[in-house]
């Protein structure tokens, strides 16, 4: 085994063997645990950013590729046999395209349990939440990590049972109804999935995802097939309109951490799975549903604007410009292009990197006022300027302000579907950059209607300061949508090539 | 004609009987619940053993007419014989607390449990419909008399009376069958039943005048008739909708130990038999739709009525009905592939029996985490009377949740996920993708009523629900000093939970031990089911 083998093994096992820790310590350790947990999700962030070395295809080594190599180049690999009976095999690897989702989800798990010192909402009992968030990352990282289908939905399915008790036990007052939903839709898309994978391995006789990428020894008609299978799967949790009714939902009960993993990597995993599974396997099924997928991707751009600026609730704005975004990542990945695809990787880690922020910021505000109605909310400028501040810079970074993370996802998908050109993709463009000022629409007024506008006495009582813990866990997510928004080579540099490779595969 | 009879391969049958005739000399001589338990143990032990060891040595037959034999020692025999001998043994163990409360005669409940454990080793094994549907009965028979075997308990009684019904017209249904079979085609034997189908499906169409007349043996209707009354009359054994309506009062009015062997081993006899008759013996083209019919309305209705049930164990008998239809799917899937290829048979039977493998520990571990969590001489008891279960007996709450989420197909039960990952996966191989999206989208349901459980068991216990369920929780009465909860007891009336029995904890232990394993390495059951 080698060495990246290794590295990519432990950044899995570190997080698991974090979680099976905690899972017995005794339960009158509470606070100690949640420090261990947090410090496994620390070596794991180390372990996910070490995972660079030895990257053989960024800008800054970057090798021809020769022709006849496949469109997935993983820096690092390994490859067991697990379960050959169900062409299972153990078999991980890590490149440009996953890398940046793999580093995100390690530093916004990080955060979580960092903020569980602090603050572990009610009823309590923070050393499971703790364990429970690691499981998750588990699931998340091997998702991101897997290059064997049947691994990937192995992974695909880990995360929705300790996602349900977070939001379950830790939730707000619908908790159940929303968990619940949130289960049910998920295992919706993880079966059609399953059906889609195993359409995909019965029909070529392998899970290689890196042997699978072009569709090669695939019939259109299979293609098809699995593509309507896979699209429907991930569009469950990506989540494209009009699936994505258990988001709002989950968004807005779930306990703030469980929010800002949810909004943060947990959809991620659907666009990613879009990319590298659905359009990298069967690239003539997503030709010929590209066009449907723009529609939907911009109905939901312009359905989630229009939805937002109805809202009235803090947590569910939010929520539902995630249905926005991720139209505009789909919308990239529906071009089917080199600009398209990069948009929608750098929005992915935009929209993680923000939404998160803004899930922190509310759960702020609604842990301090006790309430997420934006008509109590006036004033918040006032009595708690710092948070205002914040709550305003990330707003401004969703918007998609030029110089902040947002702006490159949101302004080259619709960039992408202008370069695609015909009547449709013109309309589609031009309806997404509409969308795009609808987005700002929204934002403003949640801005005018949250920090300034009249005080409100719910927001009069509250202190100003901003606790240490908390700025721990947003200072490095602010500097993250700073750096992102001025450098998005941070992002793309890591996926130009490979993105370049599966276009190449796929042609 | 003399016949040599191979004693080896019977070795496993004579151990299983013998253990029954043991069992009931040791009641009757020594007259011990506890040296009968043990002799019972040590039986079924050595039957799984022998089973094993049989196997092991290659396949071995007996009871021979020419090529076709009655009685056939093969690997899948021995994997049939030691699972229902282990089966057997497990619910023994669950057995434990019901057989120490003197609610039942230890002596005749352990006598029927290996009765029952014979027929269902014989069965593996049985080369013809006569042996199948013998064996079948003998797994059966005792059982009538197990669920009602509960002094003074009038819904074991009905339980009892409704299986014994519903479960001989069963058996008259495939009898008929049968002998309509041998009127149409002149044999019992299963291989040779196969080679006729095969031979008539192959035969050329007749042109001169030296080819046998008359319509092709597949186009009669009585063919059809003979095939439809077998398979069906089979389903009714293994639940399977619309022959299911016995399954949720029989378990409900059963003590839970004999609900466990119900849901596991007896249906793993049905699944058994009506792999036996499908894979070998009758036509696909009459079987395949047939039993892909009833998958879909098996699985579909099980998991939609479940999802209203109150009451626990009609819960798991109604998701052990949806199990059933998925064990089933497989072989829906037979005729609709194209041509019917020994491979593609292959694929589908071994994914019904790594089904059946996977569900059977799933289903004795919930069954026995139900024991653990109920008063020795309870029932099953509402759903709400498990509502925080979990905090009380956290380990107990744990395996119980595995066992649900694995029966629902999600991690951390791997390997109800792997079952279900076999199953969808043979259904794609033999292109019925329809099928593997019912299969697929029925899980989804079933993922509703078993995290609704789940979430019972680590709900918090409002003080006042807790007072009601002494009154709500034992059928029978409980003897005096029997570890039930008391009525008179304050808030917390088993603060103190009750203690199940050590051989109960040792079999929810083993179970879930076996499915965490079987779970990480499922390669084991694949290869064992392949055989």
């Amino acid at each position: 085994m080698t060495l990246g083998g290794i590295g990519l093994v432990a950044t899995l096992a570190v997080p698991a063997v974090g979680a099976a820790v905690l899972a017995v310590l005794p339960g009158r350790f509470d606070r100690a645990a949640r420090i261990t947990g947090t410090g496994f999700a620390a070596v794991t962030l180390v372990l996910a950013v070490l995972l660079a070395v030895g990257a053989t295809d960024t800008w800054a080594a970057y090798q021809p590729q020769t022709a006849e190599s496949p469109g997935v180049h993983p820096w690092h690999e390994l490859d067991l046999t697990w379960v050959p009976g169900l062409d299972l095999r153990f078999q991980l690897g890590v490149d440009g395209v996953s890398y940046p989702l793999v580093v995100l989800t390690a530093l916004l798990t990080l955060l979580c349990c960092a903020y569980t010192w602090w603050r572990v909402p009610a009823p309590g009992r923070g050393r499971t939440l703790v364990a429970l968030l690691l499981v998750v990352e588990v699931g998340i990282l091997g998702t991101f990590l897997a290059l064997d289908l049947v691994l990937f939905f192995l992974f695909f399915e880990v995360v929705l049972l300790p996602m349900y008790a977070i939001i379950a036990i830790w939730g707000g007052e619908e908790r159940q109804h929303a968990a619940r939903k949130f289960a049910l839709y998920t295992l919706f898309g993880s079966v059609l999935l399953l059906v889609g994978v195993f359409t995909v391995v019965t029909a070529a006789g392998t899970a290689d995802l890196t042997e699978l990428t072009g569709g090669t020894g695939l019939s259109k008609g299979t293609q098809i097939a699995a593509f309507i299978l896979l699209a429907i799967a991930f569009a469950v949790k990506s989540p494209l309109w009009p699936l994505h009714s258990w988001l709002p939902d989950a968004h807005t009960q779930a306990p703030t951490v469980g929010s800002v993993i949810l909004a943060g990597v947990l959809l991620k995993m659907g666009t990613y799975g879009l990319i590298r599974v659905a359009v990298g396997v069967a690239p003539e099924g997503a030709r010929e549903a590209a066009p449907v997928l723009g529609i939907l991707a911009v109905a939901a751009i312009i359905v989630g604007s229009l939805v937002c600026l109805a809202q009235s609730e803090l947590k569910r704005l939010i929520a539902y410009s995630s249905v926005g975004h991720m139209g505009f990542v789909l919308l990239g990945i529906a071009t089917l292009s080199g600009t398209g695809i990069q948009a929608a990787l750098i929005g992915n880690i935009a929209h993680g990197v923000i939404t998160g922020l803004l899930f922190f910021l509310a759960g702020a505000v609604k842990d301090r006022a006790h309430t997420g109605a934006l008509a109590e909310l006036g004033g918040l400028r006032e009595s708690t300027p710092r948070l205002a501040g914040l709550l305003g810079f990330a707003a401004i970074a969703s918007l998609g302000l030029p110089g902040l993370a947002g702006f490159w996802g949101e302004a080259f998908a619709v960039v992408a579907a202008w370069r695609v050109g015909g009547p449709l993709w013109t309309t589609l463009a031009v309806l997404a950059a509409l969308g795009g000022a609808l987005t700002a629409a929204y934002l403003l007024r949640l801005l005018r209607r949250v920090t300034h506008g009249p005080a409100s006495p719910a927001v009069l009582t509250l202190t100003p300061g901003l606790h240490g813990a908390e700025l721990a866990a947003w200072g490095p997510l602010v500097l993250l949508a700073l750096a992102i928004g001025l450098a998005p080579t941070l992002v793309l540099g890591y996926a130009e090539v490979p993105i370049g490779a599966l276009l190449e595969a796929i042609r | 004609m003399i016949q040599t009879v191979d004693n080896v391969a019977l070795l496993p049958a004579y151990l299983a009987a013998g253990t029954a005739v043991l069992v009931l000399l040791a009641d009757l001589l020594v007259a011990r619940r506890g040296a009968t338990v043990a002799v019972f143990a040590a039986g079924a032990a050595a039957t799984a053993f022998g089973a094993v060891l049989v196997g092991a040595a290659g396949p071995r037959r007996t009871f021979c007419a020419g090529p076709d034999c009655s009685y056939l020692a093969n690997g899948r025999a021995a994997l049939v014989g030691c699972l229902f001998a282990l089966l057997t043994l497990g619910v023994l163990a669950l057995s434990a607390p019901l057989l120490r409360s003197g609610q039942v005669p230890p002596g005749e409940y352990c006598f029927l449990l290996a009765c029952s454990m014979t027929g269902g080793v014989v069965l593996g094994a049985a080369g013809d419909l006569i042996t199948l549907v013998v064996a079948l009965e003998t797994l059966t028979l005792p059982l009538y008399v197990l669920v009602g075997l509960r002094h003074r308990s009038v819904a074991g009684a009905e339980a009892a009376l409704t299986f014994f019904v519903v479960s001989v017209v069963a058996t008259a249904v495939t009898l008929l069958g049968a002998a309509l079979l041998y009127a149409v085609t002149g044999t019992v034997h299963l291989s040779r039943l196969g080679a006729v189908f095969a031979a008539e499906a192959n035969r050329p169409v007749p042109l001169g005048g030296d080819v046998p007349t008359g319509p092709p043996l597949l186009d009669l209707p009585l063919t059809v008739v003979a095939v439809a009354l077998v398979v069906l009359g089979l389903a009714f054994k293994v639940a399977a909708v619309p022959f299911h309506a016995w399954a949720p009062a029989t378990y409900d009015g059963a003590p839970v130990p004999v609900a466990a062997y119900l849901s596991t081993a007896s249906k793993l006899g049905g699944v058994v038999a009506l792999l036996a008759v499908t894979a070998t013996a009758l036509p696909a083209r009459v079987t395949g739709p047939l039993l892909a019919a009833v998958a879909v309305l098996t699985m579909t209705v099980g998991n939609l009525v479940a999802l209203r049930q109150r009451r626990m164990v009609r819960l798991l008998a109604w998701s052990s009905i949806a199990q059933a239809g998925y064990i089933v799917a497989p072989l829906g899937a037979l005729a609709l592939s194209s041509g019917r290829s020994a491979e593609a048979i292959d694929t589908a039977v071994a994914a019904a029996v790594a089904y059946t493998v996977f569900f059977v520990v799933l289903e004795l571990a919930a069954f026995g985490a139900v024991v653990a969590l109920r008063p020795a001489v309870a029932d099953g008891g509402e759903i709400a009377d498990y509502r925080g279960a979990a905090r009380r007996r956290p380990w107990v709450g744990a395996a119980f949740v595995l066992a649900l989420v694995g029966l629902a197909g999600l991690p951390p039960g791997l390997a109800g996920l792997f079952a279900k990952v076999t199953v969808v996966r043979s259904l794609l191989a033999g292109d019925a993708g329809w099928l593997a999206v019912l299969v697929a989208l029925n899980a989804v349901v079933g993922l509703a009523y078993y995290v609704r459980v789940a979430a019972t068991l680590y709900a918090a216990e409002p003080a006042a629900d807790r007072a009601g369920e002494a009154a709500a929780a034992p059928v029978v009465p409980a003897e005096p000093g029997a570890p039930a909860a008391p009525t008179d007891a304050p808030v917390l009336p088993d603060a103190g939970p009750i203690r199940p029995a050590w051989a109960v904890v040792a079999a929810l232990a083993l179970a879930t031990l076996v499915a965490i394993v079987v779970g990480f390495a499922p390669q084991l059951i694949l290869d064992v089911a392949a055989l």
